[in-house]
């Protein structure tokens, strides 16, 4: 029997400034060498797990401790955060957020200078680490210039030079692009391989986690352990539907197609679960084709625009698409290839340098953003870069209060779009009472008060766990059903694959693919350049022999739409 | 935009070569010595070797012009207004009058005048090189343990250099922040008013704080997750050794500054007087 590294027993722990207990008996022990994930919807508790792994509960984040937690032996709240760090190591969400150097070498050497480690002896040590991540040759590089996955192994880093013997992961998929994020999965496998130290993952992307083994999958719901098991035993479970997590796609197909999932299968990667392909091709055969509805009007069209930031970088060149009234186009690319200048070019926050951007075939090249805005909104990825105001009736209410508008004018159009929004109930409250994703429907509920025709949404389900993310899209969907035109800037294959038919695809500043986006998702080369990755749905129908896989893909969306209800 | 202007400027130079430490103490001497002394000669002589010392640092104007044009223009203004204010300041100091022509009142031109303004010009001339090279030959990465090798302390140091690192973070969140605010009809331009003006900018105030808020909460938990602020003392990666070359400027620029000091004060007036 392998010795337990992480051992929970009846353990309960309530922030100091909640009434409710934020996790309640947790019993969880992890043993020495072992490669745990972690997976709940948000606000499960799961992040209050991880920071009570790495000691961020309770000294930095105050409250109450009942039954006790042992790490390596030691009782965790008698110790202090600097002791526990030297055993656990956390690679924490966004990269960028948490490099504390500016170059590879300081960043992976913060840890030793803290330590007081003499300048000799750590520019060795730091060698050695960044050997171990492949990041030697860049030790004098600034972090800004590297790659995602460069970062992420920086980052991984500066977590190791200590020689941790636990490695605890929070969220590492987040924020990261299809690719960047499968890279990273093989890196965090990689690393376990070689060192042979405990991994703990928290991350609610259970399909891109399983991309690698892991030895044993722990769900959390309502502060509590519901399943503590193998992958082959979860997937082939209903726990994974009673908890709002979404299951691998390739799996959800099987079921639809009237196979029973047992362990036996080896349901845990998309090229090992045994299928029946008979059986996959029955189903293929017998969903109808659908075609894609004739295209309305053009709604904006952006004709042939050059522009180019002041550093003297072009970001833009020569790119020319339209948009039809009515439609639901996502726009994808490598972080860095221009979809965001694109969209701040749509609405002005950018001023085109060649060409034309049209509405409703009208030149607004050279309107103002304020113009505008009473045409296309924008709905940025962070709310809290947008919410300036205390009560939801007075940000909502913002944008027209600044036009002048008559008090009574608006109050009607605000309780209208409140209404719209489902916040009409909440018009009173404080935002800051509100969850991540009401605040994301405050935000465009503040933009649609303006009354646009067509709004521009920057990642809008970026970090959501399946069920708010589903919340939030068919709330978008509601509104395109409502006439309003929506164009998405994503990485999110789900999102692109579910909810919008068509999907721009960008790279170093060119359109390179303007297609429905199963075929986008299907084009190998497209794939390559926009950092996306081939969806298990595609590896699923190859493996079965179905003759067009891509049709595939777009029969299992069409039928999941139509049987997935909610609630 | 100014920021980015006073960025490192990555050179292999005798200057860039110096540690961090080593080019404050010697930025700090040379400002104390150009402020105290409004001996002529000691200007000239501190002015003559800055620019030698630039010409080591093989930075070139072109690379600082921006930053160099904004000194200059604070220059003419500070002329203007000591002008302005006190135009009889040079008779005053020097005490004798040479009126070169009138123009209205007390305002007439004097060769003592324009040699105090010559004066202040060469102050400004002699710092302006060592203030550049100590921001544009430093590492950023170097800056704060050069305060802490000053006997900053570390905390302070370190809260000074990520705050200056976060500058143009934060200039680009305010940017976007306005861009979004002004989409609903926040006009910031110059076609609303001043006061208008200022009141929308408020609206931006408040996502920027939460947002920074968010920044300083993850980095500050990253920072005390990798061990910091757990000793009193910490060393640091980027801090370049003394070496000789170090030594030797240090002690060349006290014994510069105790000898421009001597010399300023020698005769009981900071000033050199021509007219005497």
């Amino acid at each position: 029997m392998k010795k337990p590294i992480v051992s929970f027993k009846d353990f309960t722990f309530k922030y100091r400034s909640q009434t409710e207990p934020s996790l309640t008996n947790i019993n969880l022990t992890i043993y020495e060498g072992e490669k745990v994930l972690i997976v709940g919807p948000s606000g499960s508790g799961k992040s209050t797990l991880a920071h009570c792994i790495n000691g961020l509960v309770p000294f930095a984040y105050k409250g109450d401790i009942a039954g006790s937690l042992t790490i390596k032996g030691m009782e965790t709240k008698e110790l202090d955060l600097f002791t526990l760090s030297k055993v656990v190591g956390t690679v924490m969400q966004d990269p960028d957020g948490q490099f504390i150097g500016l170059t590879v070498g300081e960043d992976i050497a913060f840890a030793l200078e803290n330590d007081a480690v003499a300048n000799e002896q750590m520019k060795e040590r730091v060698e050695q680490v960044a050997q171990l991540v492949n990041m030697e040759n860049y030790l004098e590089s600034s972090l800004h210039q590297l790659s995602g996955g460069q970062k992420q192994r920086v980052s991984l880093g500066g977590v190791m030079v200590d020689d941790v013997d636990v490695l605890l992961f929070d969220e590492p998929l987040a924020n990261l692009d299809p690719a960047t994020g499968k890279y990273s999965i093989a890196l965090i496998d990689q690393i376990h391989k070689e060192s042979n130290k405990t991994i703990i993952m928290i991350e609610h992307r259970l399909e891109d986690v399983l991309y690698r083994d892991v030895d044993r999958i722990i769900v959390v719901n309502d502060g509590e352990i519901v399943s503590d098991s193998t992958p082959d035993e979860l997937l082939s479970s209903t726990v994974l539907l009673e908890n709002n997590i979404r299951e691998p796609l390739y799996i959800r197909a099987m079921k639809y197609a009237g196979c029973t999932i047992t362990e036996a299968m080896k349901p845990a990667h998309p090229d090992t679960i045994e299928i029946n392909k008979g059986k996959l091709q029955d189903w293929y055969e017998d969903r109808p084709h659908k075609e894609l509805n004739e295209s309305s009007s053009p709604i904006l069209e952006v004709d042939n625009v050059t522009f180019a930031y002041d550093t003297g970088k072009t970001a833009i060149q020569d790119m020319s698409f339209t948009i039809h009234q009515g439609e639901m186009v996502s726009i994808v690319g490598q972080n860095g290839a221009g979809k965001s200048t694109v969209s701040k070019l749509i609405v002005g926050f950018e001023k085109v340098q060649r060409g034309r951007i049209l509405y409703k075939g009208e030149d607004i090249t050279s309107d103002s953003i304020h113009q505008r805005s009473e045409r296309i909104g924008m709905v940025m990825q962070n709310p809290n870069q947008m919410i300036s105001k205390h009560l939801i009736y007075d940000e909502v209410a913002l944008g027209l209060v600044k036009r002048g508008i008559a008090d009574n004018l608006i109050k009607e159009r605000v309780e209208k779009i409140l209404r719209i929004c489902g916040l009409y109930p909440f018009r009173n409250w404080p935002i800051s009472a509100l969850s991540f994703g009401q605040k994301k429907r405050v935000t465009i509920a503040s933009i649609l008060v303006l009354e646009p025709e067509v709004l521009i949404l920057d990642e809008p389900t970026a970090g959501q766990d399946f069920r708010h993310y589903t919340e939030i899209m068919e709330f978008l969907e509601d509104l395109n059903r409502r006439g309003i035109t929506i164009i998405m800037i994503t990485h999110d294959m789900h999102l692109m694959l579910e909810y919008t038919p068509r999907a721009i695809a960008i790279a170093q500043g060119k359109k390179i693919a303007d297609d429905t986006a199963v075929n986008v998702l299907t084009n190998q080369a497209v794939i390559h350049a926009t950092n996306l990755k081939v969806t298990s749905l595609f590896e699923l129908a190859v493996r079965a022999e179905i003759a067009d896989p891509g049709e595939f893909v777009a029969r299992f969306i069409a039928y999941d739409r139509e049987v997935r209800t909610w609630q | 935009m100014a920021v980015e202007m006073l960025a490192y400027i990555k050179k292999q130079s005798r200057v860039h070569e110096l540690s961090g430490a080593t080019k404050l103490i010697i930025f700090l001497c040379w400002s104390t010595a150009a402020m105290l002394t409004y001996d002529t000669w000691i200007l000239l002589a501190l002015l003559v070797i800055s620019f030698v010392i630039f010409r080591l640092s093989k930075v070139k104007i072109s690379e600082i012009r921006f930053v160099l044009m904004f000194i200059l223009f604070f220059l003419l203004l500070n002329n203007i207004a000591i002008y302005l204010f006190s135009p009889q300041e040079g008779v005053k100091i020097y005490g004798t009058s040479h009126v070169l022509w009138e123009i209205a009142g007390r305002y007439n031109v004097t060769l003592e005048q324009l040699f105090y303004h010559f004066n202040i010009t060469l102050k400004y001339f002699v710092v302006i090189p060592a203030a550049l090279l100590f921001i544009v030959t430093t590492h950023p990465s170097e800056f704060a343990s050069s305060l802490n090798r000053i006997g900053v302390p570390y905390k302070i140091a370190y809260s000074v250099s990520l705050t200056l690192r976060y500058i143009p973070d934060i200039q680009r969140e305010f940017r976007t922040i306005a861009q979004a605010q002004q989409a609903r009809g926040a006009d910031l331009s110059k076609n609303e008013k001043l006061t208008k003006r200022i009141k929308n900018a408020a609206v931006i105030v408040m996502p920027l704080i939460f947002s920074s808020l968010e920044r300083i909460e993850v980095i500050s938990n990253a920072m005390e997750l990798r061990g910091f602020g757990k000793k009193k003392k910490r060393t640091w990666y980027n801090a370049t050794a003394f070496r000789r070359a170090d030594y030797i400027t240090i002690v060349t620029g006290v014994v510069l500054l105790i000898l421009s000091l001597v010399i300023t004060f020698y005769d009981g007036s900071r000033f050199y007087n021509p007219f005497y």
